[in-house]
Formats: C-alpha cells, structure tokens, sequence
C-alpha cells in the first residue's frame, strides 16, 4: 500500500510546475496547457484523498472538475484563436491594450 | 512492487510535465502533455479507480488535447522556435514555484489520514465495481451538480461558437 502522502507530494510537485508554466512562459496556449496540469495535480490530490478516507466524494468532484477543465480548455482556446486573429499575436506580454 | 510503479509514474509524470512546460514548440509541448496524461491514467488505477482512469483518457487525451492541436495548427507559429520562450521576470516565477513546493511539502510530508466515511471501501469496490457505485452517488446525491456541470459545457460550446463566429458588416 502506496502512503497517502506521497501521493499528495507528487499532486503538489505537479502544481508547482504547473505555476511555473502559467506565470514564466510567453505563449498563450502554453499557459492554458499549465492551467491544465494544474487541475490535474489537483485532480491527483482528489482521488488519493477520496480512496484514503474510502470517500466517494473525492472521486466525484475528480469527475466534475474534468468536465469544467473541459469547458474552460474550449473558450480559453477560442479566446486565444480570437486574440490571434485581432493582433497574430499569442504572446500575453505583447498584449498591452488594456494597461492604459 | 507497488512502490517502484508509483516511482516510475511519480517520475515519468514530473518529467513530461517539465518537458511541457520547457518545450520550445508548442506541438512539442501538447504531445508530452499527452504523455502525462496517459500516466495519470494508470496513476488512477492505482488508486482503484477505473472509471476516473477511463475518463481521463476518454476526455483529456481524446478531447482536450484534440482542441489544443486543432488550434495549435489553425495558429501560425512557425518563427515562434526562435522567439525567447520565457518573460523576463522568469527567476522570480522560478523562486515562486520553489517557494510553494518548499512551504507546503512538510505538512504535506506529515499527513495521516484520520476518519474514514465508508462509502467507497476495497471490498465495495470488488463486489460492485467502481462505475456502479460513481454513478449511484452521482445521479442520487450530486443530481443538480451533474445537470449544472451539464448546462456549464453546452454554454462553453456556445460560447466558444460565438467567440470565434466571423463578424459581417451591419451585424453585431
């Protein structure tokens, strides 16, 4: 039997690369794919959580927060196809309309 | 035996993840997330959840990960290899990150599981089976939440129609 807490080390270790990804890269869809290791270092954290403590609710929101990493993925990328069509431009620091 | 499985999944997951997230090629960058998630998936199995395992697969690998190669290609990028790939501020990002990892790992490290509920045992889990009892709880304890999750995609899917829809003249 696998100890809980490595499974939340790993969950943890995976967020933190994730941040990195999200707040050091230039390319838009890159940050959205950091977004989406993100939610999978939480999604990790969930499912140890739930088969731990023998909770089905772990493993229900698991369910969920993939259906919401879904619809976020979809207008994220659209957002960004919309961006490159305005500017043909993905990167968010050449992005300077809205500073004021 | 379970242990050195847990090491190969906890290394090969860490190790795409980076390869992502440092790939200077954004197609690069959405196939080694592919390999992640194909890793997670058996990560799930170990954790007895087959239907989870199955859904990650069915959705990320299958569906995301479709979208973003979809608009990957629909993007011209082709000088993006030469561009700098990182801002500027690149080393605090990289102190922030390792700040989290350093604060969090100790609690995390000393972590014991105290109650347990019941309603996902071993022996639950061999006599009905994963999916059986995810869906029983699903569409009887988290009905409104599933209708709402529901509701949630068919708006994204509008949305992101609507977004990307081209604008004639004389119309909004």
């Amino acid at each position: 039997m696998i100890p809980t807490s490595w499974y939340l080390e790993l969950a943890l270790a995976l967020f933190a690369v994730g941040l990195l990804g999200f707040i050091s890269r230039r390319n838009v869809i890159v940050m959205l794919l950091s977004i989406e290791i993100m939610l999978n270092a939480a999604n990790i954290a969930l499912a140890a959580l739930g088969t731990t403590l023998e909770d089905v609710t772990g493993h229900i929101l698991v369910f969920f927060v993939i259906a919401v990493a879904a619809a976020e993925a979809a207008i994220g990328l659209s957002l960004v196809v919309l961006l490159y069509k305005r500017l043909r431009e993905v990167h968010l620091d050449e992005v300077k309309t809205l500073k004021g | 035996m379970e242990k050195v499985l847990f090491g190969y999944l906890a290394l090969a997951i860490l190790l795409s993840a980076l390869f992502a997230v440092y790939a200077g090629n954004v197609i690069r960058s959405v196939l080694w997330l592919l390999v992640l998630f194909l890793h997670q998936a058996v990560l799930f199995l170990t954790l007895q959840a087959e239907f989870l395992a199955a859904v990650q697969i069915i959705v990320y690998a299958g569906a995301v990960l479709v979208l973003f190669l979809f608009v990957v290609y629909l993007i011209n990028l082709r000088e993006e290899v030469r561009l700098p790939r990182f801002l500027n501020s690149y080393p605090l990002a990289f102190l922030a990150a390792f700040g989290l990892l350093v604060a969090a790992s100790i609690p995390l490290w000393k972590y014991q599981p105290t109650l347990r509920i019941g309603t996902l045992t071993p022996e639950l889990i061999l006599k009905e089976g994963h999916t059986q009892i995810l869906g029983l709880h699903l569409f009887r304890d988290y009905l409104l939440a599933f209708e709402i999750a529901g509701v949630l995609l068919l708006v994204a899917v509008l949305g992101a129609v609507v977004l990307v829809r081209r604008i004639r003249e004389g119309e909004l």
